[in-house]
């Protein structure tokens, strides 16, 4: 469980996390969508007490992180920057970080194996290329057998094979109960993991909702409709906040309807119907359409600047 | 990375322990000798240490009679300083790794994971500390103690410049040398801790070691005789010479004014490493 209250975080002049409340539910894959720079970093590093908030609060499991007296058993975090020492061996890494709460020889051995490891542990992990260095930070987050989960872009860098088992990783930790927050920009990997999204643009909650929910309020409950007397129904259905747009001769799209209501007037004025459906936007659609004007926004102070 | 691991199955821990001091010691004790760049440094301090001590009792035997009678009474004045030459030198190798220890983490972003493990952070500092001062005493006091007794068994051979472990103060001097190396390391690795950057870690070292000292002689004479010897660097030389003039510290107020600036250095290093956003 994570929960954010009115979380805030200035550097300097520029507010990277504007006032995030949020709560983040186990036995779920949570998904921490935004595009790049708008503050999901900073709200992971916040959460793990990395960073000081200048206003308002995050928990996790119920206390600061930084309070937590056995905090690897409670969390067990990813970041996207690198936090290995480059001259160790992956192997003196784990052990090192396992040592801080006695955890034994054996555990680290079993998570080398287990995310695949095995043959370069003795390797210095500055010679590791992107894949294996996330393979090493995903291990490390394991090795606390934690209650939450908290990966910032887990599947940077793996090959499609790695992305497969990262999916199926994540989903099965929360299967097993376990809070997993996982933030990404790659919506369709999301659209795949999460069950559930937070999206944020440029430090604001922009989303938080299930991941069926945020697909339907980004879409608009558009209804696809072909018939050879289009140009008659849109006339018909058009109006009163609802929209019509024609994509091309004889197929409609409507916006602010349903398909029970068009279908229902197509019915009464004798209107033959080819094809009546709902039309859902993929997440990547929705979320650029979300998304859009913080990133416009973002674009044109930078071109100000 | 050729095999594929299983998606799931990650056995569950059986027993889960808290972050205590020691168990934090014990990682940092890990992460010290795992390093090569700890090694290669300990291995130069080791060797400066012991070989330079040898070094110059064997150029000075082979030369004493070539000496001035006025060069030979400036060393019988300084008999201990060939034992001593060693500290001077590896003094440096034992600041940098002190410097190393700390800002390696930073520079490449181990210090994350390291705070992630271990959130409330001043553990790590003092086991840092503790851990590093055990090594250096732990390999220091055996160097300069076979440092001074070949350099000894080398002016032996040439009845020069005999000076006895039981004589007043040569045990404290000789000791004190390995005393002074350890200072040296936690002072360094709480000015690391301060600058959080490598160069800019030993550089701090460097100014106020090697830097400042010397620009003290700009100074007027009396200036200089009274704040010199309240430097760091000056206060700690103290317990490992032999003499002392008029303006420089006894052995014993000079180490723990040194000790006192170490403690100063941690405790700002302390206090920056609690507040500042990592």
């Amino acid at each position: 469980m994570i929960e954010a209250r009115g979380l805030t975080k200035d550097y300097g002049p520029k507010r990277a996390v504007d006032d995030l409340t949020f709560t983040v539910k186990p036995g779920v894959v949570t998904g921490f969508l935004g595009p790049n720079g708008s503050g999901k970093s900073t709200t992971m590093r916040l959460a793990l007490s990395l960073d000081g908030p200048t206003a308002g609060d995050v928990t996790v499991n119920g206390k600061h992180y930084r309070d937590h007296t056995a905090p690897l058993h409670e969390v067990g975090a990813l970041l996207e920057a690198r936090s290995v020492h480059t001259g160790r061996s992956a192997y003196n890494h784990l052990l090192a970080l396992a040592q801080t709460h006695g955890i034994p020889r054996k555990r680290v051995d079993t998570l080398v194996d287990f995310v695949g490891l095995h043959d370069v542990a003795r390797k210095r992990a500055g010679q590791f290329s992107l894949g294996m260095g996330q393979r090493l930070g995903i291990a490390a987050a394991l090795l606390g057998d934690p209650a939450t989960l908290l990966l910032d872009e887990p599947s940077n860098g793996l090959d499609p094979e790695g992305i497969h088992w990262i999916r199926n990783l994540l989903r099965s930790l929360a299967a097993e109960g376990r809070t997993v927050f996982v933030s990404s920009h790659l919506m369709s990997e999301m659209a795949l993991t999460a069950d559930h999204v937070i999206v944020i643009g440029r430090g604001k909650l922009i989303a938080d909702m299930s991941v069926d929910e945020f697909v339907r309020m980004a879409s608009g409950n558009a209804v696809r409709v072909r018939s050879p007397q289009a140009v008659k129904l849109s006339e018909l259905v058009a109006g009163d906040g609802v929209i019509v747009a024609s994509p091309e001769p004889g197929t409609l799209e409507i916006r602010g309807s349903t398909a029970e209501k068009i279908g229902e007037t197509a019915a009464a004025h004798g209107i033959v119907l080819h094809e009546l459906a709902g039309v859902q936007a993929s997440l990547e659609e929705a979320f650029m359409e979300l998304t859009r004007g913080e990133v416009e926004y973002k674009s044109g102070e930078e071109i100000a600047a | 990375m050729s095999t594929a691991a299983p998606a799931v199955g990650i056995p569950a821990l059986a027993s889960k322990g808290r972050v205590t001091q020691l168990r934090v010691a014990v990682s940092e004790w890990t992460k010290l000798h795992s390093l090569r760049s700890t090694r290669w440094s300990l291995v130069v301090a080791v060797i400066l240490t012991i070989g330079l001590p040898c070094l110059f009792a064997a150029i000075l035997s082979s030369r004493w009679g070539h000496l001035s009678p006025g060069e030979r009474a400036d060393h019988m004045r300084h008999p201990l300083e060939v034992a001593t030459a060693g500290v001077n030198l590896s003094q440096l190798a034992i600041a940098v790794l002190g410097v190393l220890v700390i800002t390696g983490e930073y520079s490449t972003g181990m210090i994350r994971s390291t705070f992630i493990a271990v959130p409330k952070r001043l553990p790590v500092l003092w086991a840092k500390t503790g851990v590093y001062a055990l090594v250096v005493a732990a390999l220091m006091v055996p160097s300069v103690l076979i440092g001074y007794f070949t350099s000894q068994a080398i002016l032996n051979r040439h009845h020069i410049l005999q000076v006895s472990l039981s004589h007043h103060g040569v045990a404290r001097a000789v000791l004190g040398g390995a005393l002074f190396l350890v200072l040296t390391g936690v002072f360094a690795l709480g000015i690391g801790a301060i600058v959080r950057n490598t160069a800019g870690g030993i550089a701090t070292f460097a100014a106020i070691f090697f830097v400042i000292p010397p620009l003290m002689n700009i100074l007027p004479t009396s200036w200089n005789n009274a704040i010199s010897q309240y430097l760091p660097s000056n206060a700690g030389r103290s317990v490992f010479a032999l003499t002392h003039d008029a303006h420089s510290l006894r052995p014993l107020p000079g180490i723990l004014l040194f000790a006192g600036y170490c403690a100063v250095a941690l405790a700002i290093a302390a206090v920056l490493l609690v507040r500042r956003d990592t």
